[in-house]
């Protein structure tokens, strides 16, 4: 069968959707109402989006370590605890006022996770997972053996610094409402901004196939940790910021898997893994579980559990997934389309 | 009489890539049939298909009148089907014995066991402790028959058996089949060499990009036709 | 000589840790499924050794007659009715599963027994030593974990090297495709591999039980204890497995021996050490 030479077809590439544009406009709109909150709502609903912001940053990090990267970490809490920590420890014993001290409490995280990637990336899959985890208990033992640090019970942050931060408390709680606002902002900003760019393709090879990806020239491993140290910095501000507002750290607080990793697993999962649209999705789901069923202490979190079991089995690509697929929707436009003239 | 074996407009897909297009074939007891083609011709994805590696409608693939195409290839073994796959695939953590064994786990009960195969295949009965990755192709290929005779089958299903293999080691491994068929066992060999093909089989089948262009007994077709069957130009 | 005895007593111990590595290294093994509910499965057991202690006011060890087969049935089941659809390629859902199960199970039994610690009691043979020299004693406890140890292993290597099932168990691991040309059927067999596996730690989980302290939390540790007995002893091989254990025993009653307080970490550190220096650990036998 000969084929005649036929014209090549021309294409262009298309980034941006309708609801690529639609979502825009509603971000910009939700991001101007929530800068306007601390003016016109109480602690409670500062302190509650601030923690719906970091959560959200964990969820969208955790997706782009295991949702793209396939690095599969039930270790992250060892990021919160050391950010958390290096706060306590900057401010204390080095005099450095709190709110730099956030980002150089981050900043810390990431230095300690080159070690730490180093020497847990030896191990493949599932036991990289395990062996994340082994990672974070390492360091909260060693932290809980620090005297100045508070050893295993853990320690106050002086009411002094606190000031520093801010001196009424509606300064405080403003501040620090901000930065985790930004912290939220920002890190969502960041991953879109990551996947949109060349080294985002390379994390969406390595996702579909790393064997392929290798093959066309992607560098994994240098992505895969560029991608980890992103994670431990910004994890470490997020503890940092989560440390400074509770005003008390403890190494079981600090490092515990349930909080910082498995309701952040149970958030991607539920949402959906490998989409940026998931995890928000998933932070809802989670938060409206938490506000009706919090009281049922054990049997809530066996109900997560539950809802994160079946729909792996059934929907391993989360609500979104099924949401995009049945719709076609994308808010946030990472995607290329070829389209042929 | 009732054929064997006998498919009847067998399709089969790899996801979304069609590789079969109704393939009406039909073994009866005791032949000997050889299926040839090109690469990519689908000649493989019939035999795994006939194995069930493969889904298809229960009713495509018949054998002794009863509808299989729907069976998971463990109910296919112990049936009486047996395939010896592409490339020998031994597996690497047993022994050449252990591998051998292996063929046992369906329960068939029949002529076929360790002594009869060490008395076909006389060099695996001197390794038969070692790694089956230390063999040499021939040796492995050997095995690999070896291992499919161990089921008892009524109908072998050899996947490229001269792969990769010397004309002397072929001629040696080629040479244990007349043994097999003088057991009762009936034959489907998938072959590239297609003189090797012509001149153990009692009738032939060619396929090309999943259909079949040709059949007949061995005699009665010429080289044209079967060039033409083969590549299609 | 207190450090010798406590060096000694940990590396007794170290059979307990292998027998909760063995369960997962079987598991890994035949289907290439790291369970993150594997420490938790052992404290479900604990829990099931304590109820049938209550119920039948058995002694613990004789619970095991109870206990074990009831794990070996649970073990089908979980693997059959739950796992098993897991499988496929992706690494994913059987971690993301296992995961959610380890929540699971720790609520359920959080629910049902609340969070108070339990323990078995098994009279005077809890501290009952063996007098090897004037100074050299050894628990009758730990020696007898370390015999069980020893010989729950050989009976597994026995399984898997010379029976038909251990066949279809290396066969399936090497390539499900071709076992089940021959006749395996995968999901029965995967299942009898979990069964076998949750059979294993079910013994160990009682005497766990009987050692220490336990509470639905306990679970997470035992994972990774597990888990790093593995590691160190290297894949693949259930003796090395039983190394790591002894070795992962022994570096834990150092750092006891140095500091009460130091015995998980001091473990932990073994762990690193070992990956860090010989990654595929000290007596490999997997061929991947």
């Amino acid at each position: 069968m000969s084929s005649a030479a036929a014209p090549t077809p021309t294409f262009q590439i298309e980034r941006s959707t309708r609801t690529s544009w639609i979502g825009l406009v509603l971000a910009i709109v939700i991001i101007a109402l929530l800068v306007s909150v601390p003016w016109w709502g109480g602690e409670d609903d500062l302190r509650l989006i601030v923690e719906i912001c970091y959560t959200i940053a964990l969820a969208q990090l955790w997706n782009l370590l295991a949702g793209y990267a396939g690095l599969v970490s039930v270790g992250q809490q060892a990021f919160v605890g050391l950010g958390g920590y290096a706060l306590f420890g900057l401010t204390i014993l080095a005099g450095v006022p709190p709110l730099p001290a956030i980002l150089l409490a981050g900043v810390i995280a990431a230095v300690i996770a080159i070690p730490t990637a180093l020497i847990v990336f030896r191990l493949r899959g599932a036991y990289f997972a395990i062996g994340t985890w082994v990672i974070a208990e390492v360091y909260s033992e060693v932290l809980g053996l620090i005297r100045d640090l508070g050893a295993g019970t853990g320690m106050s942050l002086p009411v002094a610094i606190s000031r520093q931060v801010g001196e009424t408390r509606f300064d405080r709680e403003a501040s620090l409402y901000y930065v985790g606002l930004a912290l939220g902002i920002g890190t969502v900003a960041v991953v879109f901004a990551w996947l949109r760019s060349r080294q985002g393709l390379a994390l969406t090879a390595i996702r579909d196939s790393e064997t392929a990806a290798g093959s066309i020239g992607v560098n994994n491993d240098r992505t895969k940790y560029a991608v980890y140290l992103l994670a431990a910095l910004v994890t470490g501000m997020i503890g940092a910021l989560i440390y400074l507002e509770k005003l008390r750290i403890s190494p079981d607080s600090a490092f515990d898997v349930i909080d910082w990793t498995a309701d952040i697993i149970f958030i991607v999962v539920i949402g959906g893994i490998g989409s940026i649209e998931g995890p928000f999705l998933g932070a809802l789901v989670f938060f409206a579980l938490r506000y009706f069923l919090a009281d049922y202490g054990a049997w809530y979190m066996i109900l997560l559990g539950a809802v994160a079991v079946v729909i792996m089995l059934l929907a391993p690509r989360g609500l979104w997934g099924l949401i995009a697929d049945r719709f076609d929707i994308h808010f946030f436009p990472v995607r290329r389309r070829v389209r042929l003239e | 009489m009732t054929a064997l074996l006998a498919t009847f407009g067998l399709t089969s897909f790899y996801d979304d890539f069609q590789a079969l297009f109704g393939v009406d074939l039909a073994v009866e007891e005791g032949e000997a049939v050889a299926i040839i083609g090109a690469n990519g011709a689908g000649k493989s994805t019939l035999l795994r298909t006939i194995c069930g590696l493969l889904p298809a409608p229960a009713d495509r693939i018949h054998y002794r009148g009863g509808a299989i195409g729907s069976l998971p290839p463990a109910d296919i073994v112990s049936r009486g089907i047996a395939l010896v796959p592409e490339g020998r695939k031994l597996f690497p953590s047993l022994s050449v014995e252990e591998n051998l064994l292996m063929g046992q786990q369906c329960g068939r009960k029949g002529p076929w066991n360790l002594d009869r195969v060490y008395s076909l295949f006389p060099i695996l009965k001197e390794r038969r402790r070692q790694a089956s990755t230390s063999l040499s192709g021939g040796q492995q290929q050997m095995a690999a028959i070896g291992r499919a005779l161990m089921t008892n089958p009524d109908l072998l299903l050899c996947d490229e058996i001269s792969l990769g293999l010397a004309p002397i080691v072929i001629r040696d491994v080629y040479a244990a089949l007349p043994g097999v068929r003088a057991g009762g066992t009936s034959l489907i060999v998938v072959e590239q060499d297609i003189n090797r093909a012509l001149a153990i089989a009692d009738r032939v089948y060619c396929l090309q990009e999943g259909r079949v262009m040709l059949e007949g007994r061995p005699a009665s077709l010429s080289r044209e036709q079967i060039k033409l069957a083969y590549f299609g130009v | 000589m207190d450090w010798v005895n406590g060096i000694l007593q940990g590396a007794l111990i170290g059979g307990l840790y292998a027998l909760f590595a063995a369960g997962l290294s079987l598991m890994f093994g035949v289907m290439r499924l790291v369970n993150i509910a594997h420490g938790d499965l052992i404290v479900l057991a604990a829990y099931l050794g304590l109820v049938v202690v209550q119920t039948l006011g058995l002694s613990p060890f004789v619970s095991l007659v109870i206990v074990v087969p009831a794990m070996f049935v649970l073990g089908y089941f979980l693997q059959r009715g739950l796992l098993n659809f897991t499988l496929g390629g992706d690494i994913l859902p059987p971690l993301l599963v296992t995961f959610g199960l380890s929540i699971i199970i720790q609520n359920a039994l959080l629910e049902g027994f609340s969070a108070d610690s339990q323990k078995l009691q098994a009279g005077s043979f809890e501290t009952a030593s063996l007098h090897l020299t004037d100074q050299l004693a050894i628990g009758w406890f730990p020696f007898v974990i370390f015999l069980t140890a020893v010989a729950v292993i050989a009976m597994l290597e026995l399984l898997i090297y010379r029976t038909a099932l251990g066949r279809a168990f290396r066969a399936t691991s090497d390539d499900s495709d071709t076992a089940r040309l021959y006749g395996v059927r995968n999901r029965h067999v995967y299942a009898l591999a979990t069964a076998l596996a949750l059979s294993v730690i079910s013994i160990a989980a009682i005497f766990l039980a009987v050692r220490v302290n336990f509470d639905p939390a306990s679970g997470p540790a035992r994972l990774l204890y597990a888990f790093e007995a593995v590691i160190i002893g290297g894949l693949g091989s259930l003796w090395g497995t039983l190394a790591g254990g002894v070795v992962l025993g022994v570096a834990q009653a150092v750092g006891a021996q140095i500091n009460p307080g130091w015995e998980s970490l001091a473990g932990h550190v073994a762990f690193l050490v070992v990956l860090i220096l010989r990654p595929r650990g000290l007596f490999p036998k997997l061929v991947d």
